[in-house]
């Protein structure tokens, strides 16, 4: 080979490899920011969706004025102590890809407040929200209400799931009211531990006897060689005439 | 590469270069909504339930096994 062949050669590779950096590049910016705008914008319309189809609340008065919400600061301390237990009716599974409700963690606030929750936990699902694992119980149901959210790009949800401690709260909003459930155990494990989404986590045969909630997530955040899960049980549920729990007005403004 | 294709693009320099622009927005498109989202079910990084792959099986079998 001639010397000027060598050196187009050399050129050629040099002109590829740079083309291939700028191609990685630009997967970076496609997986670090451009799903988070897809994903944030596909949660604002699934929620909107969302609160559009409970409209006008199933039990509420006439859709006469232009608040969507239940008042809030109504006392809720003073009413509940006298109060039957009361609890919001049961919502069925939509089709996968349906969302059904949301999701409120305080400790989270920044990224999971209002979330969607959507049936499914497919790409396409997470992709706008918080997704459930069909066949596991619905929200305030006895069983396990498993979901999942990703913790890294496409809205990154769950990303500060390392900053859940035991006894944060996770409120999960449907139709009829509000499920508040605090959060107890949490486990490092294997992407094949599917026992963490039973009935009764671990225990495949067992009758459930309680309402629990599982959030999963990867672990590492950056790499998906483990799954991180919490676990939490149902310490509160509140009807649409009840109002909203206390973690709620937690926001601030 | 890039020497082999500015010489093959026909016109005067402000052509050519308008030319480069038009092709270098038309392959990040072609990367951002095509080959990217075909792309990120195979990377590594976007598992986040539980099962192995499970977000692929899920729907065949109606729950997780």
């Amino acid at each position: 080979m001639t010397a000027r062949g060598a050196r187009t050669t050399a050129r050629w590779v040099g002109d590829i490899l740079i083309t291939l950096g700028v191609v990685v590049a630009l997967l970076l910016v496609y997986q670090l920011w451009w799903t988070n705008v897809q994903a944030a914008n596909a949660a604002a319309s699934t929620r909107a969706d969302l609160v559009a189809a409970w409209e006008p609340p199933a039990t509420a008065t006439p859709a006469a004025s232009a608040t969507p919400e239940p008042s809030a600061s109504a006392a809720p301390e003073a009413s509940t102590a006298t109060e039957e237990p009361a609890a919001p009716q049961p919502v069925t599974a939509p089709a996968v890809g349906k969302p059904f409700a949301l999701m409120y963690i305080p400790r989270l606030r920044d990224s999971v407040w209002g979330s969607p929750v959507v049936e499914g936990v497919g790409l396409d699902e997470l992709a706008k929200g918080v997704g459930h694992y069909p066949g596991t119980a619905m929200p305030g149901q006895i069983g396990n209400f498993a979901t999942a959210a990703h913790r890294a790009t496409h809205g990154e949800l769950f990303k500060d799931f390392d900053r859940l401690k035991k006894g944060d709260r996770v409120v999960v909003e449907t139709k009829y009211g509000w499920y508040v459930y605090e959060l107890d155990v949490d486990k490092i494990i294997a992407p094949t531990d599917t026992w963490v989404i039973d009935p009764v986590p671990g225990q495949p045969d067992a009758e459930p006897t309680e309402a629990l909630i599982t959030l999963t997530t990867c672990n590492p955040r950056w790499a998906s060689t483990e799954r991180w899960a919490w676990w939490g049980y149902l310490v509160e549920e509140r009807t649409r005439d009840q109002g909203p729990p206390a973690e709620l007005a937690s926001k601030g403004g | 590469m890039f020497e082999w294709v500015w010489r093959h693009l026909p016109g005067p320099a402000p052509v050519r270069w308008l030319l480069v622009a038009v092709i270098v927005l038309v392959t990040v498109t072609f990367l951002f909504l095509v080959v990217f989202p075909w792309l990120t079910p195979r990377l590594p990084f976007t598992d986040v339930t539980i099962g192995a792959h499970a977000y692929v099986g899920y729907q065949q079998q109606g729950v997780l096994q």
